[in-house]
């Protein structure tokens, strides 16, 4: 195994595309190490961006969105209060990710890109209409989050390219996450669902609605966010929003949860998300 | 030995110190089983089958043994032959025969260089296996088509016409039950299932083996009984115990699971393979898929209740799997299902039952949650149809001194009916139960355990106290047996020191098991100390030219008994000590017996739970725990085996469980998948500690480590069940299992 330190992504870049093997990216390492130490992963080359200028910045741009840098623990983002303030559920759901220990290292590009459906901070960063900056042999482009993921363990990036950087927009109303899971922290989603939405007065104007844990990837579900839209979040467009949520789920059984389990709680999720991200825009 | 009857008046007894080894905890200087290197060691890895069942058709070992770094390899042939019994059992499980018995069973293992390697090597390893079918569910394996384990193991007591998986059998009992069930006015019959759950201590088996071509060894482990694996490790590998001198580690965690043997005898025969050094850690997923977790089981039990309450009549019947061995825990759940209570008519039987998966191991109480659950909740149902309070019903009926237990001795000194008022008086049962919650409560019972062992107190030059104990420290033990060393020899606890001796330097000592060891090493610390009480007497007597029976040791000092026995200034301990060389010689107290009084032990838990009706998450809000310690040495330490009970039952009750696919392999060997309950899962567990003496004991003690957990599966599902409104009669009650019976 060959272990780089890189100083910029385009040589990050060019190192994962000259190389013939087995590839992985290291930053928080909270995915890589547990995977190299269980044996499910050798890589030859381990490209370690965290000596990238930059990785480590949470920045806010000229149009009032933030650009979030590859190496960005989750606790750097709980420690935020801008981030925070503009991307609460963004952020809540980043830390629900492992341990406080975990919360050291652990980064939204890493959960993004080791493409688990179950990855908690993906549905939120899909439902905030996040993208990825992706650097590449062709140079840099920018990607939708939820085009990335393929399938479990599978994203759309081509040989030789990077994420580094995850960009939400302005902030313009209220978002939130919700996992189950069966204890009450340390664990891996059953189902996991985010929900970000605005508000003109008590009108709901535009949202977006994920799930994840309920099918190969995070999905973007738009018949979700078609009953949110123009309700005040009444029982009926509740109850279309469940429906919708328990629809569009494509989930397996194993032993975290069943088929008929995940599917009725992405609906219970997605009501509850739902009405913490109402409150939160009109707040 | 007889209780002194005092339970008041103690200097030391009673209070709460610091633990000896707390220091080197906190600060990471205790040597913990993985913690031990030796020059020229190499590091041992094991191989494990795949399969649920196997024919071995052969290994091939050549690829393995020509990689770099690579110094031996071991198969079944590297171990003794001609094994009966349970050595044999424990050769089979430790390094497989001629069949891989479950998913994970030892096939062959390496000693190389590194970690690596040796992790390399066993990918090298070629082993031909034949899957053939296999049986994990107790149930199915009793079933007449269900693949056979192994046959010939069943014991005479199997009825005739069983099938061979079917290896044990008890029954016990006394009346008519059939009568007392016509005299009852309800009669309800229930089946209940428990999953097979981990003990999930934090440290995962290690051990640093060495072994010459002379059949002399050194073993450093971690082990709840060093003896036990002299013993067991000896046979294994064919040499003789006293050649092999083994020394307990620091140990994390143990609750029943480090009383077995997994990978010391494998580490023994590759150093004797290799002539160096051999350490090995068994990673985490091993110890799920290969140590000795609990049994699974499947329940029938009836019971027969009259309107006041009277427990008329009851009858179970218990059926326990504990792997692809005898030995599962099937007659102590079947003895303690009913010892709680004074009954007439009683019957219990029980099944071991072979089936697919690892040897199971004790797990705290091993046998006596799972009939709890089963009977508790039971009688749970019962009081809720009948209106009866499920307090009172339990005190109406609650077995005492005198009573003959379900399972046939007559009952001494015992304190339920103590731990029933406390928990009536408690502000948590007192309290209404809060809107949305259910209350659920339970008896438990274990019988706990005396056992072979050995103390020896050696006297300082300068009146401190050094404390030798066979029995290694899995609860708080060094620290109360230095307080009652220390109220012995009234001196501060703080000048005994306390520490686990290996096999080479003491009396053999049985494991520390059966919630024995405060009990049994306690008593032979209290007589170690009275013997050398006595010697320091004697020295004193000496000086003073008076009857060593004229001298009595009172606050750390030799005193004349009495005015006629002179007129002489006390004698400190520490003058004593310091002129020992030149009055007779070091000063030493022993003690060696097997204690055979152990008392049983009662507790009650109350639970408030709730249940998201939206996802049948469950929360548990509010737990009390009650039991009877006999007497409390070191409070902290009763209490945190309260506590540590209680939440190890929240966890089996909730959300732990072996998890076997329809190929028969484990699905969740990880702390991910396999759910002990975290932090903040648990509510502040309160505790109350009853204190009725155990006669057999100079200060009363009864065990407190395992009772703690017989009552918490029933507790917990009698809250939720009241919570819901359907009664759950299987374990785990993960959410989806809660939703489904929402559902109907």
């Amino acid at each position: 195994m060959r272990y780089h330190t890189p100083d910029s992504f385009e040589d990050a870049s060019a190192i994962a595309a000259a190389a013939s093997g087995t590839t992985r990216f290291l930053a928080g390492g909270t995915d890589v190490l547990v995977q190299l130490r269980s044996d499910l992963v050798e890589p030859d080359d381990l490209i370690d961006v965290k000596h990238i200028p930059g990785v480590k910045d949470i920045a806010q741009t000229a149009d009032g969105g933030w650009r979030i840098g590859a190496a960005v623990s989750g606790a750097e983002m709980m420690a935020h209060a801008g981030l925070r303030a503009a991307w609460p559920g963004v952020v809540e759901a980043t830390d629900l990710i492992g341990s406080t220990q975990i919360q050291t290292r652990c980064t939204m590009v890493g959960n993004l890109c080791n493409g688990s459906p179950a990855a908690d901070s993906v549905p939120a960063l899909v439902a905030a209409g996040a993208t990825a900056t992706i650097v590449g042999p062709n140079g840099t482009r920018e990607a939708a989050v939820e085009d990335i993921p393929t399938g479990p363990g599978r994203l759309s990036l081509a040989k030789g390219e990077v994420v580094s950087a995850l960009n939400l927009p302005a902030g313009h109303g209220g978002d939130a996450y919700l996992r189950f899971i069966p204890r009450t922290e340390m664990d891996i989603a059953v189902v996991g669902c985010g929900v970000s939405l605005a508000r003109d007065g008590d009108v709901i104007t535009s949202a977006r609605v994920s799930l994840g844990a309920v099918a190969p990837t995070v999905l973007l579900v738009a018949d979700a966010a078609t009953a949110l839209i123009g309700s005040r979040l009444e029982e009926a467009p509740l109850a279309q929003l469940a429906a919708a949520a328990s629809a569009a789920c494509n989930p397996i059984d194993d032993k975290r949860g069943t088929i008929k389990f995940r599917t009725h709680v992405a609906g219970v999720l997605a009501q509850r998300a739902a009405k913490i991200a109402y409150d939160r825009a009109g707040a | 030995m007889a209780f002194d009857e005092k339970t008041e008046g103690f200097n030391v007894v009673g209070t709460r110190p610091d633990r000896p080894d707390g220091i080197d905890k906190v600060t990471g200087r205790a040597s913990y089983g993985a913690d031990a290197s030796k020059a020229g060691m190499l590091h041992g890895a094991i191989l494990r089958s795949p399969h649920a069942h196997a024919v071995i058709k052969s290994i091939n070992l050549d690829k393995a043994l020509a990689l770099k770094g690579v110094k031996g390899v071991v198969t079944r042939a590297d171990f003794a032959e001609g094994l009966t019994g349970e050595n044999w059992n424990v050769l089979e499980n430790v390094m497989a025969g001629e069949k891989a018995l479950y998913d994970g069973h030892a096939v062959a293992a390496v000693a190389a260089t590194s970690q690596l390697i040796a992790r390399d090597a066993l990918k090298l390893i070629e082993v031909d296996y034949e899957p053939i079918p296999h049986v994990t569910d107790v149930d199915k394996a009793m079933q007449p088509d269900a693949p056979v384990i192994r046959e010939g193991q069943a014991s005479k007591a199997v009825p005739a016409g069983m099938h061979p998986n079917v290896v044990d059998y008890h029954e016990s009992g006394h009346g008519d039950v059939e009568a007392g069930f016509a005299e009852a006015d309800l009669v309800m019959e229930r089946t209940f299932t428990t999953e097979a759950t981990h003990q999930g201590y934090i440290e995962p088996h290690a051990c640093l083996a060495t072994l010459g071509g002379d059949g002399r060894g050194e073993l450093w482990c971690c082990t709840q009984g060093h003896w036990n694996v002299q013993k067991i490790c000896a046979a294994l590998v064919g040499i003789e115990q006293s050649a092999l001198r083994v020394t307990a580690s620091e140990i994390g965690g143990g609750f029943g699971g480090k009383t077995a043997v997994f990978i010391e005898p494998v580490a023994l025969a590759l150093s004797r393979k290799t002539n160096r050094p051999v350490k090995i850690a068994m990673p985490r997923a091993d110890v799920f898929k290969a140590t000795g977790p609990t049994a699974s089981t499947s329940m029938d039990v009836k019971i027969g209740l009259k309107k006041d309450g009277t427990m008329t009549a009851a009858w179970g019947e218990f059926r326990s799997q504990g792997g692809a061995f005898p030995g599962s825990p099937f007659s102590f759940t079947a003895m303690c299902a009913f010892a709680p209570y004074a009954l007439e008519n009683v019957k219990q039987i029980g099944y071991d039952v072979m089936t697919n998966r690892p040897k199971q191991a004790a797990y705290r109480a091993p046998g006596s949650p799972m009939a709890a659950f089963a009977v508790e909740s039971l009688l749970d149902e019962m009081c809720n149809q009948m209106g009866l309070d499920p307090l009172e019903v339990r005190l109406k009926n609650a077995s005492k001194q005198g009573t003959k237990a379900s399972f046939g001795p007559t009952w001494d000194r015992i304190g339920l009916v103590e731990c029933l008022e406390a928990a009536k008086e408690h502000s948590h049962y007192a309290a209404p139960v809060p809107e949305g919650a259910g209350r659920g409560i339970s008896c438990g019972f274990w019988f706990n355990h005396g056992g072979e062992t050995s103390v020896t107190l050696a006297m300082s030059e300068d009146g401190t106290a050094q404390l030798m104990l066979g029995t290694p420290d899995i609860g708080g033990s060094r620290a109360s047996m230095a307080m009652m060393a220390a109220e012995e020899l009234g001196i501060p606890y703080e000048h005994v020191r306390a520490t686990v001796a290996d096999t080479a330097t003491l009396g053999y000592n049985e494991v520390s098991h059966g919630s024995r060891v405060t009990y049994a090493s306690g008593l032979a610390t209290i007589e170690a100390a009275r013997d050398t009480v006595k010697k320091l007497c004697a020295r004193a007597a000496a000086k003073w030219g008076i009857d060593e029976d004229a001298v009595v040791w009172r606050d750390g000092c030799a005193v004349p008994s009495g005015p006629n026995a002179g007129d002489f200034d006390p004698l400190p301990i520490g003058q004593i000590c310091r002129k020992m060389g030149a009055t007779g010689g070091p000063i030493v107290g022993h003690y060696e017996a097997t204690p055979e009084g152990a008392g049983v032990s009662f507790a009650v838990h109350i639970v408030d739970a709730t249940v998201d009706r939206e996802t049948g998450a469950t929360s548990v809000d509010r737990y009390t725990v009650i039991q009877d310690a006999g007497k409390a040495i070191h409070p902290d330490y009763v209490e945190g085996q309260y506590q540590g009970g209680a939440a190890q039952g929240i966890g089996w009750a909730l959300n732990e469980e072996y998890i076997y696919g329809e190929d028969g392999r484990l699905q969740n060997a990880g702390f991910l998948d396999y759910r002990i309950p975290v932090a903040s899962d648990l509510p502040m567990i309160d505790t109350v500690i009853v204190e009725v003496p155990n006669p057999g004991h100079p200060y009363g003690v009864r065990g407190v480590g395992e009772t703690s957990i017989c009552p918490p599966l029933a507790a917990i599902a009698n809250a939720v069940s009241n919570a819901a409104g359907v009664r759950m009669k299987d374990l785990p009650m993960r959410p989806s299992r809660i939703l489904d019976a929402l559902d109907g």
